[in-house]
């Protein structure tokens, strides 16, 4: 297994500082292009908003799924649904949404008929509006799945403790589930923002003419034949996005580190 | 709006009998309506335009096609066959995945304890690495792959067991952890059994329903996979759906449809099998 996994990893690292004539460092200096430097700046701030929101959203959702019944149909489903769009989605889920809101989608249809118009624009396929709601269709079903064991970590005795000392539950909230949910809240933002970088079915089935996203731009880059050498700049990028995923991850288990004192199940 | 207010007053005895929070269903209703509304849409929506018929009306035809298997492999093959191959990848990244993981997990858990941080770290590490970076690096080695093997896309099975490792290391854990190996394998031992016996008749038997999860999730995982396959230029079901979509988008929308249904049924069915790590999942 070494060969399919280390090897590649080698692979990125040097082929990141190869070029026809040995070592060079022109490649990490081709990142330096406008059009490599906005798609990775698309990169980051698409998946920072879609991490913030999916987590807000995807956190209220599981909460609703923790207190609901344990075995009960209802969570059953939610959770199911939640793995399968979470972590299956992809090309699926792209074509829903071409299905939904595209020009002529059922959502677009219905608009159209109240004498709305939304299809005029092509916001749909822009990757800082369209975008931000169909990775929307995997963020939160993500933190569903990752927050829900968190909330279920929250013991039963201590909002009975709060209330023997007479808190109420604003004070639960503010002074216990709060401070010990704020770590894991962290964490699993922190890995919804990695995973919104590095996704690349869905806008890759969305998206076939620019390149607004860093993912998009590795791969135009991978397949090109047409400028040679731009392999080596695939690799480059490549490194470039491990580098910001190794970082948010080594937060992410700092983060963790922190969490597993409360919540350790 | 009464009720509600009652309730908040009536502390003391209701509160302590319920551990929710007052006014708990209503916000649970709002939640999973809105929820439902914004999830739920969209399957509709798929499954309202590959009805359409191009004249305002309804038609089951692209269903009759996608159901129909002669009639996929004329007009569809490409479609045809990547539902194939993935079903074969499946099987076999499966079949590796569990052949490779389990008696290495086991030993190492008897044996070699020590080991055990190194082996999580290792099998969890391919969670970390995007998806694309892996296939940046993967070009070479399959260039090797299909210079020895040929360039069948079964081949990309060992892509796979690469990207199902973390998921399935952790279904296997879970069931390693809720035996007491060490105490039953010794047992065992000092019966006179073999380590081969060990793992045949003590491990196995027990691990059933984790090993169950980690297929069905690996399954799921496979079948969904559009990344790598798209990048090495092989078809597999994800790649043929995009592909039909640049032609024909009722056909395209209903596979997509039935495959996102058929993961549902896979995941729903080992929600029922032990616990389910979906629930449970910790990252």
């Amino acid at each position: 297994m070494a060969v399919f996994f280390l090897v590649p990893t080698l692979v990125v690292a040097f082929g990141a500082f190869m070029g026809p004539q040995g070592l060079t460092t022109s490649n990490i200096r081709a990142l330096a292009q406008p059009q490599i430097v906005s798609s990775l700046l698309h990169s980051v701030i698409l998946a920072g908003v879609t991490a913030v929101i999916g987590a807000v959203f995807g956190s209220l959702l599981s909460y609703a799924v923790a207190t609901s019944r344990r075995d009960g149909l209802v969570r059953r489903v939610f959770t199911t649904l939640c793995g399968v769009l979470a972590q299956f989605g992809g090309v699926a889920l792209a074509f829903a949404f071409v299905a939904t809101v595209g020009a002529q989608g059922l959502l677009t249809i219905w608009l159209q008929r109240m004498g709305m118009n939304i299809s005029d624009s092509q916001w749909v396929y822009e990757w800082d509006k369209g975008l931000v709601v169909v990775y929307l269709y995997f963020q939160i079903p993500l933190m569903v799945l990752v927050f829900l064991p968190a909330i279920e970590g929250l013991r039963p005795e201590w909002r009975e403790a709060t209330q023997t000392l007479g808190g109420g539950s604003w004070r639960y909230w503010r002074h216990v589930a709060g401070p010990v949910l704020t770590p894991p809240f962290i964490g699993a933002l922190l890995l919804l923002f990695a995973n919104a970088f590095s996704a690349y079915a869905t806008v890759a089935v969305l998206i076939s003419q620019a390149s607004p996203v860093l993912t998009l731009n590795i791969a135009g880059a991978m397949s090109s034949e047409v400028v040679l050498g731009q392999a080596n700049v695939a690799k480059a990028m490549a490194l470039a996005m491990v580098v910001v995923v190794a970082l948010v991850m080594t937060l992410q288990a700092l983060v963790e580190r922190r969490t597993s004192k409360w919540l350790a199940s | 709006m009464a009720g509600l207010v009652s309730t908040r007053d009536g502390r003391g005895r209701a509160s302590l009998r319920r551990r929710r929070p007052r006014g708990g269903a209503v916000f649970r209703l709002v939640t999973f309506a809105i929820a439902g509304l914004f999830f739920g849409l969209p399957l509709v929506a798929m499954a309202e335009f590959t009805t359409r018929n191009g004249r305002g009306g309804r038609t089951l035809e692209t269903w009759a096609t996608l159901t129909n298997f002669s009639k996929m492999n004329e007009s569809y093959p490409d479609l045809k066959n990547g539902i194939v191959v993935s079903l074969g990848l499946a099987a076999v990244a499966v079949s590796i995945m569990l052949v490779l993981l389990l008696p290495t997990m086991t030993w190492v858990r008897l044996r070699l304890p020590r080991l055990g941080k190194t082996v999580q770290f290792l099998c969890l590490l391919p969670l970390s690495i995007p998806a694309i970076v892996l296939v940046v690096g993967l070009v070479p080695v399959y260039a090797w792959v299909t210079y020895f093997l040929g360039e069948s896309t079964i081949w990309l099975c060992f892509a796979y067991v690469v990207l199902i490792l973390p998921f399935a290391y952790r279904a296997l854990d879970a069931g390693l952890s809720a035996i007491d190996v060490k105490t039953l394998s010794e047992a065992a031992r000092s019966l006179g059994a073999s380590w081969f016996m060990v793992f045949r008749a003590i491990v196995v038997p027990n691990m059933g329903t984790a090993m169950l999860s980690a297929a069905f999730l690996s399954v799921a995982l496979v079948l969904g996979e559009f990344t790598v396959a798209n990048l090495l230029s092989r078809n597999n079901l994800q790649v043929a759906i995009f592909m039909v979509g640049k032609s024909n988008a009722s056909m395209s929308i209903a596979a997509a449809l039935s495959s996102l249904i058929f993961a549902f049924g896979v995941l729903f069915v080992m929600s029922f099998v032990g616990n389910g790590p979906m629930t449970r999942k910790r990252l």
